[in-house]
């Protein structure tokens, strides 16, 4: 009677000596896979921010000082509006569209007018201090002390005609697409906000 | 009142997502092992967030989550052991 186990495990293999050799192999090839795959467990997490708006500087920098508070690797790779999350008087100044936003109680024809995005930040940074919700500032200076990666476009700095000095202290900068990509590669998460 | 004894309290009453849960992490990494955090939030989130914070993180317990009322506002308090 014939069973998987007695078939043998390669038709070239007719020798134990090769069979041996065969073990050897395999057994070479699970240890480097183990140590390739090994990354004591910490997740990681790569974020890419690409709008400076009040209400779309948030979510990034929330998630990287929660995730880094759960002692994830965590990068967030800032592009294009991104940018100015992490520009220390941009991040001061960030606005609310009242055009286009739903959540608004005015007509977009109304929401259109000059002063009304003012208003709509207004109210909102009114509620976000009566709300005892952090400010901007505040999320990147804890998420910096907290290990976060904050990345700067280099391209998009040249592009927006900013300077690397008008950065946080400690913000990465001189980094691209495939610095962003080599994290995103290897993270558990990653998202695009 | 929780049967635990603080080593610690942490004050994150006034603060909203994350805030709560990045400044537990601070006060825990302060700690020495053994030793217990109590945290004190108004956020009702909170509950949530510091278990599953608690749950996801190696190195540290939730031993205990109440919630009471002081002066009408509620009070969660979160009792966390670092092991």
């Amino acid at each position: 009677m014939s069973s998987d186990a007695d078939a043998p495990v390669d038709a070239g293999a007719d020798s134990v000596e090769d069979l041996r050799a065969q073990v050897q192999a395999l057994q070479e090839e699970v240890s480097d896979l183990r140590e390739a795959t090994d990354d004591d467990g910490q997740k990681s997490m790569t974020i890419i921010a690409t709008k400076g708006t009040l209400d779309m500087a948030y979510p990034p920098l929330i998630l990287a000082s929660t995730a880094a508070a759960f002692g994830w690797d965590v990068v967030v790779f800032h592009t294009f509006w991104g940018l100015d999350i992490l520009h220390e008087e941009k991040s001061k100044n960030l606005k609310l569209s009242a055009v286009g936003n739903p959540s608004m109680p005015m007509p977009n024809a109304v929401a259109a007018l000059p002063f009304m995005d003012n208003v709509a930040t207004s109210m909102m940074e009114k509620k976000i201090k009566e709300n005892g919700t952090a400010t901007i500032e505040e999320l990147i200076e804890t998420s910096l002390d907290m290990g976060v990666d904050l990345q700067a476009c280099q391209m998009t700095i040249e592009l927006m005609g900013y300077d690397e000095a008008e950065f946080y202290d400690g913000v990465t900068t001189g980094v691209g697409a495939a610095t962003a990509l080599q994290h995103m590669a290897d993270a558990d998460v990653q998202l695009m906000i | 009142m929780s049967t635990y004894e603080p080593t610690e309290t942490l004050d994150v009453k006034g603060l909203s997502c994350p805030m709560p849960v990045v400044k537990t992490r601070g006060a825990v990494d302060d700690l020495d092992s053994g030793e217990i955090l109590q945290v004190v939030s108004t956020d009702s989130g909170s509950m949530s967030d510091l278990k599953g914070w608690a749950d996801s993180t190696d190195g540290v317990a939730m031993l205990e989550q109440e919630e009471a009322e002081e002066d009408g506002d509620a009070v969660f308090r979160h009792f966390i052991q670092k092991e």
